[in-house]
């Protein structure tokens, strides 16, 4: 296998369509940070457990550091960066996380607000041990996990239309 | 005053660009032309270099340079240390290992390529001819005898012995009713910031400056340690922290990659990046935690202490780039909250093959506040006394303060404990706890046949260390905008919003109005960094100082504009006025204006009382250490047959002083209790007998998850610290330091009817289950 051969690659990231040509061997989180410069996805671990790096994948949540660029190709991917309103009005899990203090350094952030994204889309109104389950595949090692499933819940019932 | 922040719980103002992908990671940071570089790195954890073949390595696609220690003998020299100590042999490694590696993963060479693919195949293509070389593993290892030795002119391993002593501790034994002896033993862990390191440099020859964007918490000490080893003049370099993934101590460390880094952007006049990856993170970044202690303690029946001895065993690895720190912490850390009048405290340190021992979160503190604890839990059992009782009747009291302990503390100052009300916070913990009605469940659990425990340790933490930390207060003409240049690096802790909060309080102006800039050494002279519980206490109180020279300034350009006595003119809303005549007044951006210029608002020439720039810089001097304090409160449930344990409850009571956000507090106190549980039952760095780490990844070395935390209950006594006007204490590493003692006399306690006592950590399931079955078949 010769690591340097090229394919070209089309995914549409946040809605928007791109096209490029990158080495059969480098990860979807290098092509999306390196490639696409959406820096908002993170890399922690490069093995598959910490979950920074989780984006969506048609609409599943998938390790973007365990996925090579070309397996995404054709499909239609969601990354922190598209989370907010295209008129900057954070979305409710952005708001539930800042209003809880859900974050800290704000590295793991962006994988743990796309998990629940999706989660919620699954589960909107889901139990505080259900949020736990949902996002056990993710590290953070500032917040102790607390002041996140708050917000997770909070965002839940602002998505419901429920007053939080 | 209408503008009331500090001590309210405001939202962070930099979680907009954190939740948006918007974050500044040093990784996210891309230059043009910029290099990747990759590290070789040693295998063996003691070993002779015979020779490294680069020629392949350099013949490999995309690589620009490809360097061993020969390549840059010409500037190499050992690295600075940061804190140097009379006992200490210090041995400081350089950026690439001579002609001995003396840890698996050190580094022995680098590649710089045009990315990092290429920069790693290149890696493959390295040749080392290695000469293996017997390796000290662990900290017993160390000190047997006919030893090998990690350094030749070390022949016992021992890098530090030292002691200190209060009182007479002979005398006190001989007249106790009680003499006993314990050991007790911890392992090695490490930070594990979600964040690896990452360094990118840049040399540009027009301005003729190196800069150093790193993941770092001390950027200051990164400049002076990075001028000394380049050979350039320090206002020639700048060390920028951005957006900083997770800190925890090692992030405040000179290591090896840093210095690399920068020599390659020097020498090839391109910018260089590095990020480490997990798995060099596991090997190469520095740890912390593994100590031995031997400890004699003398009591009475009545359950008061009289005298203890300790004898501890700390090793630092290969190398001393934190010199004593860690010990010395721990050494002066033992007595705690507890009056203890005779008190012989001895340290020796080792040497061994492994990467060096720094600090964790927590630094030192968590291993003597378990040792106290757990003597003190022994006396309780011995006599057959309540456990909070005994503490109870041992604590310092309250009208004792400031309370001298009689031995110098990590910054060489006397250990006097500033404030602290030590019967007030248990009494708290066990009132929200409901301990008596927790005591009959317990007793109801035990009767069902369930092993259910309660437990508690109480914790003094020095922090605020010295010398200083500085704030540069600053008004921008006409907009009256208030930029706050802070010098120490943020990590997460949320600086931006706590020192904004201070500045803007003492101005009366709105939150919205002040900018907080954080970890440049372009913003301020001089500065220390982060770590040590400090920067809440230096770097807060060197910002309000500052506001409040900024104010009085203002005060007085606006007492001279308006023609009346200074104390005439009110302030209120960031505008100052006479307060006759409110209608007369200036606004802070006009009287920046003033100060920028001279004159203004129709006057032909400058005031002759007039004093140039509304800005004001201030050096925050610690006179001495802060002293926190605290209690944790544990109800666990054990599980015999498996050596599962659940956490059940968990209170914390605080005193860190002044508290100046009580939400960000609470995040502290959460992320810090999470990490004390999971150094009990989940982290463990494994080495085998060859040096070599055994758990290396995140599949070996588990860091907890949401299914591990349990809720935490956490409320606070307030004793403001009469050292800084702010009266705050230090609050980032109090969730940790206590929780490993609560969480193991919780664990003790439900398992006391088998009769297992517990004097070490980690506890993982296979470890208590094997002290289970020992008990049991005993």
């Amino acid at each position: 296998m010769n690591p340097q051969q090229q394919r070209v690659v089309s995914v549409i990231v946040n809605g928007r369509e791109y096209t490029g040509t990158v080495p059969t061997r480098k990860t979807l989180a290098d092509f999306l940070r390196q490639d696409l410069r959406l820096t908002g996805t993170h890399v922690g671990c490069e093995h598959g457990v910490c979950g920074a790096c989780t984006v969506l994948l048609d609409g599943q949540p998938v390790r973007a550091c365990l996925l090579l660029a070309v397996q995404a190709h054709g499909a239609r991917l969601e990354t922190v960066e598209g989370l907010a309103a295209a008129d900057g009005t954070l979305h409710p899990l952005q708001q539930a996380f800042q209003q809880c203090h859900a974050l800290q350094c704000g590295f793991c952030t962006p994988g743990l607000l796309m998990t629940l994204k999706a989660f919620l889309q699954e589960n909107p109104a889901p139990t505080a041990e259900e949020v736990r389950e949902a996002i056990a595949g993710h590290l953070c090692r500032c917040t102790g996990y607390l002041h996140i499933i708050a917000a997770a819940l909070q965002a839940a019932a602002q998505l419901r239309g429920e007053r939080a | 005053m209408s503008h009331r922040y500090i001590g309210a719980s405001v939202v962070r103002r930099e979680d907009p660009r954190l939740l948006t992908g918007r974050g500044r990671f040093v990784d996210d940071l891309e230059l043009p032309g910029m290099l990747h570089m990759a590290v070789c790195r040693s295998p063996y954890a003691h070993a002779r270099l015979r020779a490294v073949h680069l020629e392949a390595a350099r013949q490999s696609e995309g690589v620009v340079a490809a360097w061993s220690y020969a390549d840059i003998a010409d500037i190499s020299r050992p690295f600075p240390m940061f804190l140097s100590h009379p006992a200490l042999k210090a041995k400081m490694y350089e950026a690439l290992a001579r002609d001995v590696v003396r840890y698996a993963g050190e580094p022995v060479a680098v590649v710089a390529a045009q990315d990092r693919y290429l920069a790693e195949d290149a890696l493959q293509r390295i040749v080392v001819d290695y000469e293996p070389l017997p390796a000290v593993a662990s900290l017993a290892q160390a000190l047997a005898p006919g030893a090998p030795c990690v350094h030749p002119d070390v022949p016992d391993n021992v890098a530090a012995h030292f002691a200190q002593s209060v009182g007479d501790v002979a005398q006190a034994f001989a007249g106790a009713d009680y003499v006993h002896e314990l050991e007790l033993r911890m392992q090695r862990g490490c930070g594990h910031p979600i964040e690896t390191r990452a360094a990118v440099a840049q040399y540009d020859p027009f301005e003729e400056t190196l800069t150093l964007w790193a993941t770092i918490q001390a950027p200051h000490r990164m400049r002076r340690a990075l001028a000394a080893l380049l050979d350039l003049p320090p206002q020639r370099v700048r060390v920028i922290a951005p957006d900083v993934g997770g800190g925890f101590g090692p992030k405040a460390q000179l290591h090896p990659e840093y210095v690399l880094v920068a020599l390659l952007a020097l020498r090839l006049r391109r910018p260089v990046k590095y990020t480490e990856d997990r798995l060099e993170h596991f090997l190469a970044t520095s740890q912390e935690r593994e100590q031995l202690h031997r400890v004699q303690v003398a009591f009475n029946r009545d359950g008061t202490l009289v005298g203890l001895r300790d004898t501890m065993y700390i090793d630092v690895g290969a190398y001393t780039p934190a010199g004593v720190i860690t010990p010395l912490i721990t050494q002066t850390t033992i007595p705690g909250t507890y009056r203890l009048p005779h008190l012989h405290l001895e340290t020796y340190v080792t040497f061994s093959n492994r990467v060096p021992m720094t600090v964790v979160r927590g630094a030192g503190r968590s291993q003597a506040v378990f040792v106290m604890n757990r003597v003190v839990d022994h006396v309780a059992r011995t006599l057959n006394l309540d456990p909070a009782e005994v503490r109870l009747r041992n604590f310092i009291p309250r009208e004792a303060f400031p309370y001298d302990v009689g031995l110098l503390y990590r910054d060489g100052k006397p250990m006097i404990y500033d404030s602290g009300d030590y019967t007030a916070c248990l009494h708290k913990a066990l009132e929200i706890f409901d301990y008596p009605a927790m005591r009959r469940e317990q007793e109801a659990a035990r009767r069902q046949g369930r092993y259910v425990g309660l437990g508690m340790a109480t914790f003094v933490e020095g922090g605020g260390l010295g010398p200083y930390e500085g704030a540069v207060v600053r008004v921008e003409p006409g907009s009256g905008r208030v930029v706050v240049h802070s010098g120490a690096g943020t990590q997460g802790q949320g600086h931006e919003t706590v020192l904004a909060q201070i500045a803007a309080e003492v101005l009366d102006v709105d939150l919205a109005q002040v900018e907080v800039r954080t970890g440049d050494t372009a913003g301020l002279a001089h500065g220390m960094g982060t770590f040590g519980s400090r920067v809440a206490v230096l770097g807060g109180n060197a910002v309000y100082v500052a506001a409040q020279q900024v104010r009085a300034k203002a005060l007085r350009l606006a007492a001279s504009l308006l023609q009346v006595p200074p104390e005439e003119v009110g302030w209120e809303n960031g505008r100052a006025f006479v307060k006759r005549e409110p209608a007369r007044g200036y606004h802070l951006g006009e009287l920046a204006h003033v100060a920028d210029i001279g004159m203004g608002f129709g006057m032909a020439a400058p005031h002759p009382e007039w004093e140039p720039a509304l800005e004001a810089t201030h050096y925050f001097k610690a006179e001495r250490a802060t002293y926190a304090s605290g209690v944790h409160l544990v109800a666990v449930e054990v599980d015999v047959e498996t050596g599962q344990v659940r956490v059940l409850r968990y209170v914390v009571v605080d005193d860190c002083g002044r508290v100046l956000n009580p939400l960000l507090m609470r995040g502290q106190v959460l992320g810090g209790v999470c990490q004390g549980i999971s150094e009990v039952l989940y982290e463990e760095l494994v080495y085998d007998e060859e040096g070599q780490l055994l758990t290396g990844t995140f599949m070996d070395y588990h860091l907890p998850t949401a299914m591990e935390m349990p809720a935490v209950e956490v409320d606070h006594v307030e004793t403001p610290s009469p050292l800084n006007p702010l009266g705050s204490k230090g609050a980032g590493e109090s969730g940790t330091i206590p929780a490993q003692a609560a969480l193991v006399s919780a664990i003790e306690d439900a398992l006391a009817p088998l009769g297992v006592r517990l004097y070490e950590f980690p506890l993982g399931p296979r470890r208590l289950w094997e002290l289970i079955q020992q008990a049991r078949s005993a």
